[in-house]
């Protein structure tokens, strides 16, 4: 019944041209079309955020967004986020995924992605929030792995880094200096 | 990975188009909006379509404005997330405000509008599940099968409305304004009371069709001393669907002694629950005295009388049950700030 439909998408910047079949979801196309896969398939109805991108700058879950219903949308994908930050001057990694990685923030690795694009949302619409307002706005990505912790104090080290305070000392440090520590991390180390 | 049947997708840009599109469709078309209900039911695959009439582009179908009485006029493409933060609904109806606050997680709320909240599809443990698992269990009444997994021997699926919303809209006396196309015997257009809205059928408790389109929510003006509130039980804080939800309303006078008071429940059966009688009871007392303390006491007594949980949602139902004035109490609470 359905027939492929042509659609002109704006994916992380980038004018796509792409067809899809009415019934595909935006996460079907991202990952089987078009080939980026870091947008992950987990539950794949809308419970755990696995799948989340930015949609105008707002998380959304793909696996509930038809793909026929994207065009006109900046969409942007854990793959854009790193050239969007060196779109904007930056170097190296997008703070939050530089966080990310030096805090250990991740096990398996599957929640990541999504986890990172909802924290990117919220800083780039509040650059200071406090614990409560990252659990909150990580709050629709699931982790089964981590217990969150390190998850969260990753945001909050992104966030003291941006304003040039003393991030707070993470759980596991106990009263040891650490942010020595975690710089000598930076650049990898198998933590 | 659960796919998506195939159907058509068609985008109209106008409330004229819907419902031509619809009427079209010769009831085999659904109304997508967020998408956060439509798709996993879709893919669940208890509800089918042919055509699926995306509103994203219908434009006057969105926003909140305050009416000339007062009160509030919104449009059903509306997202949650800008119903629990804008201010006239935050003054106005704090009730609704508070409920399209804890529906689901952030990125359901961004998606999420309040038309589909208000048009969720009923929830029971025994169909939000895959097609496999339910043929492996044995279809029921609400899809394909002739046997209900919650009431033995029962006639009529009794799976609950699981909106947030709802509760508050009922409790704030909102209208809805429905659209069909216009045929030689009228405009198609009509407008009913939130609560008759609902009938007690899960498997479809509206008493409108699923390609009759929700075009405006209209609340009605709430006076000076208007407060309102909602809270719900749930497991996880973050994401999970009400067990049972409450919304509160109370109009206090200007001496702060309550004229009016209301109470609805959610999430017990296929439609919102009114316990107003209970409610009735804290007319006449004063939040801060002991009057309304004692009165309190009654409702929540009340309450628990009237509500009967059922095991259709998770959730052991003699533990919603036992919640149930607890919740009462907390939505009152929750009211007064
Ligand atoms: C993990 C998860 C958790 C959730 N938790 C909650 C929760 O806690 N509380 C809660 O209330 N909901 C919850 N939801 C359900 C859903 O996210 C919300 O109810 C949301 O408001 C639905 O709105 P939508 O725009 O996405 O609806 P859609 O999925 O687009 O539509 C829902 C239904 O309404 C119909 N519809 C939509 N708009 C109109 C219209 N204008 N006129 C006529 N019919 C219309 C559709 O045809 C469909 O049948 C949850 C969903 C998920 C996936
Ligand atoms: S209440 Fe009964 S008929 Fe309805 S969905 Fe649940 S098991 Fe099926
Ligand atoms: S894959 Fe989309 S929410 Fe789980
Ligand atoms: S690291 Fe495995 S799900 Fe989060």
């Amino acid at each position: 019944m359905s027939s492929l439909i042509a659609l002109e998408l704006m994916i992380n910047g980038d004018r796509m041209r792409v067809s899809a079949e009415a019934h595909w979801t935006l996460l079907e196309l991202l990952r089987y079309e078009i080939g980026l896969t870091g947008s992950k398939q987990g539950c794949d109805k809308g419970d755990c955020g696995a799948c989340t991108v930015l949609v105008d700058g707002k998380p959304q879950l793909s696996c509930l967004i038809l793909a026929g219903t994207a065009p006109g949308k900046q969409i942007q994908t854990i793959e854009g986020l790193q050239p969007a930050h060196r779109k904007a001057g930056g170097t190296g990694l997008d703070p939050v995924q530089d966080a990310f990685d030096r805090c250990g923030a991740l096990q398996c690795g599957f929640c990541q992605s999504g986890m990172m694009l909802s924290a990117r949302a919220l800083l780039n619409e509040n650059p200071t929030p406090d614990r409560a307002e990252i659990r909150e706005a990580l709050s629709g990505n699931l982790c089964r792995c981590t217990g969150y912790t390190q998850i969260v104090e990753a945001v909050e080290l992104a966030v003291a880094e941006s304003v040039g305070a003393e991030p707070k000392t993470p759980s596991w440090a106990k009263d040891k200096p650490w942010t020595e520590s975690l710089s000598s991390k930076k650049g990898g180390g198998d933590q | 990975m659960l796919r998506l049947p195939k159907f058509n997708l068609v985008s109209p840009k106008s409330i004229d188009e819907v419902v031509q599109a619809l009427a079209d469709s010769k009831g085999r078309g659904r109304i997508l909006a967020g998408g956060t209900d439509l798709l996993p039911n879709l893919k669940h695959e208890f509800i089918e379509a042919d055509i699926v009439v995306s509103l994203g582009e219908v434009d006057e179908l969105r926003g909140i404005e305050v009416s000339a009485d007062g009160g509030l006029s919104i449009g059903p493409l509306t997202s949650l997330a800008d119903i629990a933060s804008n201010e006239h609904v935050l003054r106005i109806a704090p009730a609704l405000a508070q409920a399209a606050g804890t529906v689901a997680g952030p990125q359901h709320r961004i998606m999420g509008t309040i038309g589909g909240n208000v048009m969720l599809d009923t929830r029971c443990q025994w169909i939000n599940q895959s097609h496999f698992w339910r043929s492996s269990l044995g279809f029921c009444l609400k899809k394909d099968g002739t046997a209900c997994h919650v009431v033995e021997g029962g006639s009529r699926c009794v799976a609950a409305a699981s909106n947030d919303t709802a509760a508050a809209l009922a409790s704030l006396g909102a209208s809805l304004d429905f659209q069909n196309a216009p045929t030689e015997h009228g405009d198609g257009k009509r407008t009913l009371e939130f609560e008759a809205l609902f009938k007690a059928d899960g498997a479809w408790n509206k008493k409108v069709t699923p390609t009759e389109l929700l075009t405006r929510i209209h609340i009605p003006a709430t006076p000076r001393g208007h407060r309102g509130g909602y809270v719900k039980l749930r497991l996880r804080g973050s994401i999970d669907f009400p067990l049972l939800g409450v919304a509160s309303r109370l109009d206090l006078d200007e001496a702060g002694k309550i004229e009016h008071a209301d109470l609805v429940v959610i999430a017990l059966q296929a439609r919102p629950t009114r316990v107003r009688k209970a409610a009735k009871l804290l007319i006449g007392t004063t939040p801060g005295q002991a009057n309304y303390d004692t009165a309190v006491a009654q409702v929540m007594d009340a309450a628990y009388k009237q509500c009967t949980p059922l095991p259709n949602i998770p959730g052991d139902h003699e533990w919603r049950q036992e919640m149930v004035p607890v919740y009462v109490k907390r939505a009152l609470a929750a009211a007064l700030g």
